[in-house]
C-alpha cells in the first residue's frame, strides 16, 4: 500500500484528492502548508512516506520553497506538483526547484494517479548490470545504487538517478528526449520536453565540475543528450 | 545632393523661394524700366529743345546778314558762322543744288530724305534722331524764311551728337542692372528666412504626425509662442494627440482589465474544479451501483465537471495568448512521430486517415502543435464526416498539415467566423462538446508560430482546415 502525502492549503481538493487515493489504495497523509509538510517529512511519521503532491500557491512557504529544502534536507522521495496556473514559467521554476513531475490543476483522478505510479515507479530499485563503472572518477553502483565522485557519495533522487542510470548504461549513445521521456518517466505526453531538460540541468549542478561546460553528460544539440565520451 | 535634399527642394521651401526672387525681379525690372524710359525721355527732350531754340536763334541771327541768292561761298560761310554758336553741331545748309557743310567732311547721309521732305513740305522746324554708325544723333531742320516773304529755298540742318545723352541714360540701366543681382539675392534670403519661420513649425508637426502614425502617442509638438494660423494648429494638434492618447490608455486599461478579469475569473475557477473533478470521478465509479436517475445525475456531474474543466483550461490558454505570455518552447521533434502521438492520445488512431511520411524533423513547440492539430481534428471529427484525414507535406519554407473530412463542408456564411471565439456555426448545436474556442486557440498556436490555419470547402464535399508553418527545419538524425 503505496504512502503518500497530499501537501494542499485548500480543503475541498484536499479531501477531494485524498477520497480518490484511498479508494485506489494508497495510504494517505494531508498537510495544510509547507511548514506543516516539512515537519511530517522530518519527523517520525515522514518515514513511511514514499512520495509527495505539492500544490505550488500555498499560504506562507509555497510549493518552490518547500521543495527546494526538502532536497536540500537529502530527501529523495519523489515530488509531484500540482500547479493552480499552468503558466511555462511556473511548471519551469516549479522543474527546476526539483520535482519530478507536475501536473496542471484541475486534473482527472486517472491522470493525476497514473503519474503518481509513475513516480513510484522511478523510485523503484533499478537493476540492469551488477556492475560498478567508473567514469574518470565518477564510480556509478549499479547494484547498490550509489554515486560517487572522487569518493564522495552523491545524493541523488529518483528521477536523476534514472537519468543517469539510463545514459551511462549505452555511454556514447545519443538519447532524444521523447526518449528518456519514455523510458524515465514512462510518460505517453510527447511534448513534455522540459521534464527532461529540468533534471538534466538538476543532475549536472550535482555530476559536473562546471555545468556550464558538462564532461559527463553532453548536449548534443537538437537532438538529445549523451553520457560522455570522458 | 541627397534624395531627401532634392525633395525639400521641391517642396515648400522652393516654391517659397522661387516665388519671392520672381516677385523681386518682376517689381524690381518693372521700376526701373518705368524710371530709364521716364529719364531718357526727359534727357532727350531738355536736349532737343536746348538745340531746337539755340538753333533757332543762330539761324535767324546770321541768315539776316546772308545775301539771297548766295553762292557757294556765302553759303558756306552762313554755315560756319551758324554752327560757330552751336558748339559741336555740324551745320549742313542748302539751297537748291547747292550744298554747304561748316564742316567738308561730315557726313551727309545723317539727313534723311524724311527730314528733308518734312522741312521742305511742311516749311517749319522738324527734327529726327537718327543713327549713324551705332552713334545716336539729332538732325534739326529748318528752312530760312524772311520776314513775312515767302519761302527762301534755304534749308539749315545742324546734326548734333546724342553720345552724351546716350551715356547718361545708359549709366543709369547699367547701375539699375547691377542694383538687381542684390535685390534677387537680397529676395532669396528674405524667402528663405521666411520660409524657415513658415516650415520649421510644419517640419515639426509632420514629424510629431509620423511618430504618431508609428505608435509613440506620447509625441508632442515644442509648445508654440506666437498667435499666428501655424501656432493654433500645433497647438490643436498637441490637444487631439493628448486627447487620443487619453482614450487609448483608457482603452488599453480597459482591455487589461478584461484580460485579467478573464485569467483571475478561470484561476479561481480552478481550485474549486480541481476538487470537483476528483470528487467526480467517484460519482463515475459508484453510478452502477445507484438508482436510475441518481446514476444519471452522477454522470451528467461527471460529464459537465470535465466540460468545464475543458473550458476553463481553454480559457487559461486563450487570456495567456491576449496578454502575450504565450511563449514558443522550441525543440527538435519528428513531426509525424509528434502527430501520431497526438491521435493516440485521444484514442483516435483508429477513426483517423493519418498520412505522415517519416523523416520530417522540424524545430517546433511540440505542445503547441499538439494542441493546434488536436483541436482542428477533434472539430473534423465532431463536426465533419469520416473518414478524417490527417496529413502533413513539407514544401519548400513550410510545412503543411492538412486535416480533411468528408462531411456537407461549411456553409459559406460560416466560413470566415470559424476562428471567432465561441462561434457555433449552429445554434443547434450550441451545447456540443468543446468550448468554441478549439479553432480560435488552434490559430493563436500557428501564429506563435508564424504560421496561419486556412480553412476552405473542399469540391468533393467536406472542410479542409491547412495549418501552415514557416520549417525551421532540424539537424536529422545523422547529426547524432
Amino acid at each position: 500500500m503505496p504512502h503518500v502525502l497530499l501537501i494542499e492549503d485548500d480543503a475541498s481538493v484536499r479531501d477531494g484528492m485524498e477520497l480518490v487515493l484511498r479508494r485506489h489504495g494508497y495510504a494517505v497523509d494531508t498537510a495544510a502548508s509547507g511548514e506543516h509538510a516539512l515537519a511530517l517529512l522530518a519527523g517520525p511519521a515522514g518515514h513511511g512516506i514514499e512520495l509527495a503532491v505539492l500544490d505550488l500557491m500555498l499560504p506562507g512557504m509555497d510549493g518552490f520553497e518547500v521543495c527546494r529544502r526538502l532536497r536540500a534536507s537529502g530527501s529523495a522521495i519523489p515530488v509531484v506538483m500540482l500547479t493552480a496556473r499552468g503558466d511555462d514559467s511556473d511548471i519551469v521554476r516549479g522543474l527546476e526547484a526539483g520535482a519530478d513531475d507536475y501536473v496542471v490543476k484541475p486534473v482527472t483522478a486517472p491522470v493525476l494517479e497514473a503519474r503518481i505510479r509513475a513516480a513510484l515507479r522511478r523510485a523503484e530499485p533499478v537493476r540492469r548490470r551488477p556492475d560498478e563503472d567508473t567514469y574518470a572518477g565518477l564510480v556509478i553502483d549499479r547494484a547498490g545504487l550509489t554515486v560517487t565522485k572522487r569518493g564522495t557519495p552523491l545524493a541523488l533522487p529518483p528521477t536523476e538517478l534514472r537519468v543517469l542510470l539510463e545514459l551511462s548504461a549505452s555511454p556514447g549513445q545519443v538519447f532524444s528526449r521523447e526518449q528518456l521521456l519514455r523510458s524515465v518517466w514512462e510518460h505517453d505526453f510527447l511534448g513534455d520536453s522540459r521534464l527532461v531538460d529540468a533534471a538534466v540541468g538538476r543532475l549536472r549542478a550535482k555530476l559536473e565540475d562546471v555545468p556550464a561546460r558538462p564532461v559527463y553528460i553532453q548536449t548534443v544539440r537538437g537532438f538529445g543528450y549523451r553520457f560522455g565520451p570522458v | 545632393m541627397t534624395l531627401g535634399g532634392w525633395r525639400a527642394w521641391g517642396g515648400l521651401r522652393a516654391r517659397l523661394v522661387v516665388a519671392f526672387v520672381l516677385v523681386a525681379l518682376v517689381s524690381a525690372v518693372t521700376a526701373t524700366g518705368l524710371a530709364y524710359r521716364e529719364s531718357r525721355t526727359a534727357v532727350l527732350d531738355r536736349k532737343q529743345d536746348a538745340v531746337r531754340s539755340d538753333f533757332r536763334g543762330r539761324v535767324e541771327q546770321v541768315a539776316a546778314d546772308l545775301s539771297m541768292p548766295p553762292d557757294e561761298v556765302s553759303l558756306t560761310r552762313f554755315a560756319v558762322s551758324v554752327a560757330e554758336g552751336l558748339g559741336d553741331a555740324v551745320v549742313v545748309a542748302e539751297y537748291r543744288s547747292l550744298t554747304a557743310s561748316s564742316d567738308a567732311s561730315a557726313d551727309r547721309t545723317r539727313i534723311s530724305r524724311s527730314l528733308r521732305d518734312a522741312v521742305r513740305d511742311r516749311n517749319r522746324m522738324s527734327l529726327q534722331r537718327v543713327e549713324r554708325h551705332g552713334s545716336p544723333y539729332l538732325v534739326v531742320g529748318t528752312p530760312v524764311t524772311f520776314a513775312s516773304g515767302p519761302p527762301s529755298g534755304l534749308d539749315v540742318f545742324a546734326i548734333t551728337s546724342l553720345r552724351a545723352e546716350e551715356d547718361d541714360t545708359a549709366a543709369i540701366l547699367d547701375s539699375v542692372r547691377d542694383g538687381l543681382l542684390p535685390v534677387v539675392l537680397l529676395a532669396a534670403v528674405l524667402a528663405l528666412l521666411a520660409a524657415r519661420t513658415v516650415l520649421r513649425p510644419v517640419r515639426e508637426l509632420g514629424r510629431a504626425t509620423r511618430r504618431h502614425a508609428a505608435g509613440d502617442l506620447t509625441s508632442r509638438v515644442a509648445a508654440p509662442s506666437g498667435r499666428d494660423e501655424l501656432a493654433d494648429l500645433a497647438r490643436d494638434f498637441n490637444r487631439t494627440a493628448e486627447a487620443l492618447e487619453k482614450s487609448v490608455a483608457e482603452l488599453r486599461e480597459q482591455e487589461a482589465r478584461a484580460r485579467r478579469f478573464v485569467a483571475d475569473v478561470s484561476h479561481e475557477l480552478r481550485t474549486p474544479l480541481a476538487a470537483m473533478t476528483m470528487v467526480a470521478t467517484v460519482l463515475d465509479e459508484d453510478a452502477g451501483q445507484l438508482p436510475p436517475d441518481a446514476a444519471r445525475a452522477a454522470r451528467t456531474v461527471s460529464a459537465e465537471t470535465a466540460r468545464l474543466a475543458r473550458l476553463v483550461d481553454d480559457l487559461m490558454e486563450m487570456s495567456r495568448f491576449d496578454s502575450g505570455a504565450a511563449r514558443l518552447n522550441l525543440g527538435e521533434v519528428d513531426l509525424a512521430e509528434t502527430l501520431r502521438g497526438t491521435l493516440a492520445l485521444r484514442g483516435w488512431t483508429s477513426r483517423v486517415h493519418a498520412q505522415l511520411p517519416s523523416g520530417l524533423r522540424a524545430v517546433v513547440d511540440a505542445r503547441r502543435v499538439d494542441v493546434a492539430v488536436a483541436n482542428l481534428v477533434g472539430n473534423a471529427l465532431r463536426h465533419g464526416a469520416p473518414p478524417v484525414s490527417l496529413k502533413v507535406v513539407a514544401a519548400g519554407e513550410r510545412v503543411t498539415v492538412e486535416v480533411a473530412d468528408r462531411g456537407p463542408g461549411l456553409p459559406p456564411e460560416v466560413l470566415p467566423h470559424v476562428f471567432d471565439r465561441f462561434y457555433k456555426a449552429d445554434s443547434a448545436r450550441a451545447r456540443s462538446e468543446g468550448s468554441g474556442l478549439g479553432t480560435a486557440i488552434a490559430l493563436e498556436n500557428a501564429r506563435l508560430h508564424g504560421g496561419s490555419i486556412d480553412v476552405a470547402n473542399r469540391a468533393g464535399g467536406g472542410a479542409v482546415f491547412t495549418l501552415r508553418m514557416p520549417w525551421r527545419r532540424g539537424c536529422g538524425e545523422g547529426d547524432a
